[in-house]
Protein backbone atom coordinates (compact mmCIF):
# COMPACT_ATOMS: atom_id res chain seq x y z
CA UNK A 1 0.00 0.00 0.00
CA UNK A 2 1.47 3.69 -0.24
CA UNK A 3 1.08 5.32 2.84
CA UNK A 4 1.80 8.72 0.67
CA UNK A 5 -1.33 11.29 1.49
CA UNK A 6 -2.21 13.21 -1.15
CA UNK A 7 -3.13 16.71 0.12
CA UNK A 8 -6.48 18.53 -0.95
CA UNK A 9 -6.70 22.15 -0.43
CA UNK A 10 -9.82 23.63 0.39
CA UNK A 11 -8.85 27.02 0.57
CA UNK A 12 -8.16 29.33 -2.65
CA UNK A 13 -4.56 29.60 -4.17
CA UNK A 14 -5.27 32.70 -6.64
CA UNK A 15 -3.69 30.15 -9.29
CA UNK A 16 -5.41 29.98 -12.72
CA UNK A 17 -8.89 30.57 -10.72
CA UNK A 18 -10.07 33.14 -13.24
CA UNK A 19 -8.22 34.91 -16.17
CA UNK A 20 -9.40 38.68 -17.37
CA UNK A 21 -8.98 39.76 -21.03
CA UNK A 22 -10.69 41.84 -23.40
CA UNK A 23 -12.59 40.59 -26.20
CA UNK A 24 -10.72 41.61 -28.72
CA UNK A 25 -7.34 40.29 -27.45
CA UNK A 26 -8.71 37.01 -27.19
CA UNK A 27 -10.78 36.69 -30.63
CA UNK A 28 -7.07 38.25 -31.96
CA UNK A 29 -4.94 35.82 -29.67
CA UNK A 30 -7.08 32.93 -31.19
CA UNK A 31 -7.77 33.85 -35.01
CA UNK A 32 -4.13 34.73 -35.17
CA UNK A 33 -3.16 31.08 -34.52
CA UNK A 34 -5.85 29.28 -36.81
CA UNK A 35 -4.82 30.65 -40.24
CA UNK A 36 -6.37 28.82 -43.08
CA UNK A 37 -4.06 29.80 -46.24
CA UNK A 38 -5.24 29.38 -49.67
CA UNK A 39 -2.67 29.33 -51.77
CA UNK A 40 -3.33 31.04 -55.32
CA UNK A 41 -0.02 29.81 -56.64
CA UNK A 42 0.90 31.09 -60.52
CA UNK A 43 4.54 31.22 -61.19
CA UNK A 44 8.23 30.04 -59.86
CA UNK A 45 7.58 31.04 -56.38
CA UNK A 46 5.65 27.92 -56.42
CA UNK A 47 8.72 26.36 -55.49
CA UNK A 48 9.87 28.39 -52.46
CA UNK A 49 6.50 28.09 -51.10
CA UNK A 50 6.68 24.28 -51.30
CA UNK A 51 9.72 24.48 -48.94
CA UNK A 52 8.28 26.66 -46.48
CA UNK A 53 4.54 24.33 -46.33
CA UNK A 54 7.57 21.18 -46.12
CA UNK A 55 8.22 19.45 -42.44
CA UNK A 56 12.07 21.71 -42.32
CA UNK A 57 10.04 24.86 -41.62
CA UNK A 58 6.99 23.39 -39.93
CA UNK A 59 4.08 26.37 -40.88
CA UNK A 60 2.11 24.77 -37.98
CA UNK A 61 3.74 26.20 -35.24
CA UNK A 62 2.05 28.90 -36.14
CA UNK A 63 -1.25 27.12 -36.63
CA UNK A 64 -1.16 28.53 -40.49
CA UNK A 65 0.16 25.07 -42.06
CA UNK A 66 -3.11 23.78 -43.09
CA UNK A 67 -4.07 24.77 -46.61
CA UNK A 68 -8.08 25.01 -47.59
CA UNK A 69 -8.36 24.76 -51.53
CA UNK A 70 -11.74 26.28 -51.33
CA UNK A 71 -11.92 30.07 -51.19
CA UNK A 72 -15.10 29.61 -48.49
CA UNK A 73 -13.14 27.99 -45.94
CA UNK A 74 -9.59 29.90 -45.73
CA UNK A 75 -8.70 33.34 -44.44
CA UNK A 76 -5.28 33.88 -45.72
CA UNK A 77 -5.06 34.55 -49.59
CA UNK A 78 -1.56 33.70 -50.45
CA UNK A 79 -0.97 35.14 -53.51
CA UNK A 80 2.24 33.35 -55.25
CA UNK A 81 3.44 34.64 -57.94
CA UNK A 82 2.68 36.74 -61.32
CA UNK A 83 -1.00 37.61 -62.01
CA UNK A 84 -1.32 39.08 -65.48
CA UNK A 85 -4.30 41.46 -66.60
CA UNK A 86 -6.28 37.98 -68.20
CA UNK A 87 -5.80 36.71 -64.18
CA UNK A 88 -7.28 39.63 -62.62
CA UNK A 89 -10.52 38.76 -63.19
CA UNK A 90 -10.18 35.27 -61.46
CA UNK A 91 -8.25 36.36 -58.84
CA UNK A 92 -10.82 39.08 -57.83
CA UNK A 93 -13.79 36.57 -57.60
CA UNK A 94 -11.34 34.29 -55.06
CA UNK A 95 -11.14 37.19 -53.09
CA UNK A 96 -14.33 37.70 -52.71
CA UNK A 97 -15.54 34.25 -52.12
CA UNK A 98 -13.55 34.28 -49.02
CA UNK A 99 -15.55 35.03 -45.87
CA UNK A 100 -14.73 37.70 -42.97
CA UNK A 101 -12.40 38.22 -41.54
CA UNK A 102 -9.76 37.57 -44.41
CA UNK A 103 -6.22 38.67 -45.21
CA UNK A 104 -3.97 38.56 -48.20
CA UNK A 105 -0.05 38.19 -48.51
CA UNK A 106 1.54 39.06 -51.83
CA UNK A 107 4.52 36.57 -51.75
CA UNK A 108 7.47 37.38 -53.54
CA UNK A 109 8.47 40.76 -55.93
CA UNK A 110 5.62 39.65 -58.69
CA UNK A 111 2.66 39.97 -56.51
CA UNK A 112 4.22 42.72 -54.43
CA UNK A 113 4.94 45.16 -57.55
CA UNK A 114 4.74 43.33 -61.01
CA UNK A 115 8.75 42.49 -60.10
CA UNK A 116 10.75 43.15 -63.16
CA UNK A 117 8.14 43.01 -65.88
CA UNK A 118 6.59 45.93 -67.29
CA UNK A 119 4.32 44.82 -69.99
CA UNK A 120 1.05 44.68 -71.80
CA UNK A 121 0.32 41.16 -69.65
CA UNK A 122 1.43 41.99 -65.97
CA UNK A 123 -0.41 43.48 -63.10
CA UNK A 124 1.65 45.78 -61.64
CA UNK A 125 1.18 44.60 -58.02
CA UNK A 126 -1.86 42.60 -56.46
CA UNK A 127 -3.02 46.14 -54.46
CA UNK A 128 -3.89 47.43 -57.80
CA UNK A 129 -7.07 45.12 -57.51
CA UNK A 130 -7.56 43.95 -53.85
CA UNK A 131 -5.73 45.24 -50.34
CA UNK A 132 -3.05 43.65 -49.12
CA UNK A 133 -1.91 42.95 -45.45
CA UNK A 134 1.10 41.64 -45.62
CA UNK A 135 3.85 42.38 -48.50
CA UNK A 136 7.05 39.51 -49.20
CA UNK A 137 9.97 40.75 -50.91
CA UNK A 138 12.51 38.26 -52.83
CA UNK A 139 12.34 37.03 -55.92
CA UNK A 140 11.83 34.56 -54.74
CA UNK A 141 11.64 35.10 -50.98
CA UNK A 142 13.49 32.74 -48.78
CA UNK A 143 11.38 30.47 -46.35
CA UNK A 144 12.91 32.70 -43.39
CA UNK A 145 11.12 35.69 -44.99
CA UNK A 146 7.58 34.33 -46.13
CA UNK A 147 7.59 32.94 -41.50
CA UNK A 148 8.52 36.58 -41.05
CA UNK A 149 6.28 37.82 -43.10
CA UNK A 150 3.53 35.61 -41.38
CA UNK A 151 4.60 36.49 -37.98
CA UNK A 152 4.02 40.24 -39.06
CA UNK A 153 0.43 39.47 -40.33
CA UNK A 154 0.02 37.46 -36.69
CA UNK A 155 1.00 40.63 -34.51
CA UNK A 156 -1.34 42.87 -37.32
CA UNK A 157 -4.59 40.24 -36.65
CA UNK A 158 -3.50 40.31 -32.76
CA UNK A 159 -3.74 44.14 -32.08
CA UNK A 160 -6.65 44.96 -34.70
CA UNK A 161 -10.30 45.06 -34.02
CA UNK A 162 -12.00 42.40 -34.02
CA UNK A 163 -15.92 43.14 -34.33
CA UNK A 164 -18.17 40.57 -33.61
CA UNK A 165 -21.39 42.00 -34.58
CA UNK A 166 -20.71 43.50 -38.00
CA UNK A 167 -22.65 46.20 -39.86
CA UNK A 168 -24.78 43.65 -42.28
CA UNK A 169 -25.07 40.99 -40.23
CA UNK B 1 26.64 15.91 -93.61
CA UNK B 2 24.66 18.28 -92.73
CA UNK B 3 26.88 20.60 -96.19
CA UNK B 4 25.34 17.93 -98.41
CA UNK B 5 21.96 18.02 -97.53
CA UNK B 6 22.20 21.88 -97.71
CA UNK B 7 24.06 21.44 -100.77
CA UNK B 8 20.78 19.34 -102.09
CA UNK B 9 17.87 21.09 -100.89
CA UNK B 10 20.15 24.24 -102.37
CA UNK B 11 20.35 23.15 -105.60
CA UNK B 12 16.66 22.35 -105.41
CA UNK B 13 15.25 25.83 -104.76
CA UNK B 14 15.40 26.95 -108.34
CA UNK B 15 14.90 30.80 -108.56
CA UNK B 16 12.28 30.10 -106.10
CA UNK B 17 14.83 31.74 -103.38
CA UNK B 18 16.32 35.10 -103.44
CA UNK B 19 19.39 33.91 -101.46
CA UNK B 20 20.49 31.00 -99.39
CA UNK B 21 23.09 30.65 -97.47
CA UNK B 22 24.35 28.64 -94.11
CA UNK B 23 24.58 30.35 -90.82
CA UNK B 24 25.25 29.04 -87.48
CA UNK B 25 24.31 25.82 -88.87
CA UNK B 26 21.25 26.45 -90.34
CA UNK B 27 20.16 26.87 -93.71
CA UNK B 28 18.39 30.52 -94.08
CA UNK B 29 16.59 30.97 -97.27
CA UNK B 30 15.40 34.79 -98.13
CA UNK B 31 12.25 34.26 -100.23
CA UNK B 32 9.55 36.53 -101.89
CA UNK B 33 5.76 36.08 -100.32
CA UNK B 34 4.38 34.27 -103.09
CA UNK B 35 7.57 31.99 -103.55
CA UNK B 36 6.99 31.06 -100.33
CA UNK B 37 3.90 28.73 -100.15
CA UNK B 38 5.77 26.34 -103.50
CA UNK B 39 9.02 26.74 -101.49
CA UNK B 40 7.86 25.63 -98.31
CA UNK B 41 5.94 22.44 -100.55
CA UNK B 42 9.51 21.52 -102.05
CA UNK B 43 10.74 21.68 -98.67
CA UNK B 44 8.31 19.25 -96.88
CA UNK B 45 8.77 16.70 -99.95
CA UNK B 46 12.65 16.63 -99.58
CA UNK B 47 12.15 15.91 -95.97
CA UNK B 48 11.59 18.96 -93.91
CA UNK B 49 8.69 16.63 -92.29
CA UNK B 50 8.46 18.58 -89.06
CA UNK B 51 7.41 23.01 -88.40
CA UNK B 52 8.96 24.09 -85.44
CA UNK B 53 7.96 28.24 -85.86
CA UNK B 54 6.60 30.86 -87.05
CA UNK B 55 7.21 34.23 -85.63
CA UNK B 56 7.84 37.77 -86.88
CA UNK B 57 10.50 40.60 -86.50
CA UNK B 58 9.55 44.50 -86.33
CA UNK B 59 11.73 46.10 -88.25
CA UNK B 60 10.13 49.83 -87.60
CA UNK B 61 11.21 52.46 -89.97
CA UNK B 62 12.31 49.73 -92.58
CA UNK B 63 10.61 49.11 -95.32
CA UNK B 64 8.73 46.61 -96.26
CA UNK B 65 8.56 46.95 -92.19
CA UNK B 66 7.84 42.92 -90.76
CA UNK B 67 9.86 39.74 -91.80
CA UNK B 68 8.12 36.86 -91.04
CA UNK B 69 10.37 33.82 -90.41
CA UNK B 70 9.61 30.05 -89.79
CA UNK B 71 11.91 27.49 -89.02
CA UNK B 72 11.51 23.67 -90.38
CA UNK B 73 13.45 20.85 -89.17
CA UNK B 74 14.02 17.56 -91.00
CA UNK B 75 14.07 14.34 -88.32
CA UNK B 76 15.80 12.47 -91.22
CA UNK B 77 18.60 14.46 -91.88
CA UNK B 78 18.53 16.25 -88.15
CA UNK B 79 19.48 19.82 -89.65
CA UNK B 80 17.03 22.97 -89.52
CA UNK B 81 16.01 25.15 -92.13
CA UNK B 82 15.24 28.90 -91.71
CA UNK B 83 12.70 30.70 -94.02
CA UNK B 84 12.67 34.52 -94.12
CA UNK B 85 9.97 36.65 -96.08
CA UNK B 86 9.74 40.76 -95.94
CA UNK B 87 5.90 42.07 -95.95
CA UNK B 88 4.60 45.49 -96.10
CA UNK B 89 2.74 47.43 -93.31
CA UNK B 90 0.19 48.14 -95.20
CA UNK B 91 -1.01 44.41 -95.64
CA UNK B 92 1.04 42.04 -93.52
CA UNK B 93 -0.85 39.11 -95.01
CA UNK B 94 1.23 36.12 -96.18
CA UNK B 95 0.06 32.25 -96.79
CA UNK B 96 -1.39 29.91 -94.32
CA UNK B 97 1.19 26.97 -94.06
CA UNK B 98 -1.78 24.71 -91.90
CA UNK B 99 -2.51 22.92 -95.36
CA UNK B 100 0.89 21.05 -95.02
CA UNK B 101 1.49 21.09 -91.31
CA UNK B 102 -1.28 21.30 -89.10
CA UNK B 103 1.24 21.94 -85.84
CA UNK B 104 1.29 25.58 -87.56
CA UNK B 105 -2.34 26.65 -86.88
CA UNK B 106 -1.69 27.61 -82.98
CA UNK B 107 1.50 29.60 -83.85
CA UNK B 108 0.29 31.48 -86.74
CA UNK B 109 -2.64 32.03 -83.85
CA UNK B 110 -0.16 33.45 -81.77
CA UNK B 111 1.75 35.81 -84.48
CA UNK B 112 -0.93 37.46 -85.70
CA UNK B 113 -2.40 38.36 -81.84
CA UNK B 114 1.32 39.91 -81.26
CA UNK B 115 2.28 40.74 -84.63
CA UNK B 116 -0.87 41.58 -86.43
CA UNK B 117 0.60 39.22 -89.48
CA UNK B 118 -2.79 38.02 -91.44
CA UNK B 119 -2.66 34.53 -92.83
CA UNK B 120 -4.50 33.72 -96.03
CA UNK B 121 -5.90 30.34 -95.24
CA UNK B 122 -6.05 29.94 -91.39
CA UNK B 123 -9.55 30.53 -91.05
CA UNK B 124 -9.33 30.30 -87.13
CA UNK B 125 -7.38 33.43 -85.79
CA UNK B 126 -8.94 34.09 -82.72
CA UNK B 127 -6.66 35.38 -79.37
CA UNK B 128 -5.02 32.32 -78.12
CA UNK B 129 -2.93 33.94 -74.89
CA UNK B 130 -4.58 37.29 -74.87
CA UNK B 131 -8.00 38.20 -73.58
CA UNK B 132 -11.17 39.09 -75.62
CA UNK B 133 -11.13 43.08 -76.15
CA UNK B 134 -7.45 43.61 -76.31
CA UNK B 135 -6.80 46.43 -78.48
CA UNK B 136 -3.52 46.56 -80.74
CA UNK B 137 -0.59 44.05 -81.39
CA UNK B 138 1.87 44.21 -78.15
CA UNK B 139 5.20 42.88 -79.82
CA UNK B 140 5.07 45.43 -82.26
CA UNK B 141 7.64 48.21 -81.57
CA UNK B 142 5.27 51.15 -81.45
CA UNK B 143 2.87 49.50 -78.44
CA UNK B 144 4.20 51.27 -75.88
CA UNK B 145 5.55 49.23 -72.96
CA UNK B 146 3.69 50.46 -70.13
CA UNK B 147 0.08 50.56 -72.07
CA UNK B 148 -1.87 48.40 -69.86
CA UNK B 149 -5.29 46.90 -70.75
CA UNK B 150 -7.05 45.97 -67.60
CA UNK B 151 -9.78 43.67 -67.35
CA UNK B 152 -11.06 44.45 -63.82
CA UNK B 153 -11.18 48.17 -62.28
CA UNK B 154 -7.91 49.65 -60.27
CA UNK B 155 -8.57 50.13 -56.60
CA UNK B 156 -8.97 53.43 -55.59
CA UNK B 157 -5.21 55.24 -55.91
CA UNK B 158 -4.11 53.23 -58.58
CA UNK B 159 -5.90 54.65 -61.58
Amino acid sequence: MNDKVIPIHSEPTGAFEYISTKKDELIGWARKFSLFPYPFVTACCAMEFMAVSSTPYDTDRFGAALPRFSPRQSDLLMVVGTINHKQAPILLKVYEQMCEPKWVMAFGACATSGGFYQNYATVLGIDRIIPVDVYIPGCPPRPEMVIDGIMKLQDQIAHERHPILTKGF
Amino acid sequence: MSDAVFDRVRSGLGDLAQDAAVSHGVLVINVAPAGMLPLVRGLKASGFDMFLDVTAVDWLGQAPRFEVVWHFYSTTWKVRVRVKTRVAEEQPEVDSLVALYGSAAFMERECHEMYGIRFRGNNDLRPLLLYEGFVGFPLRKDYAKEQEQPLVPYREGFQ
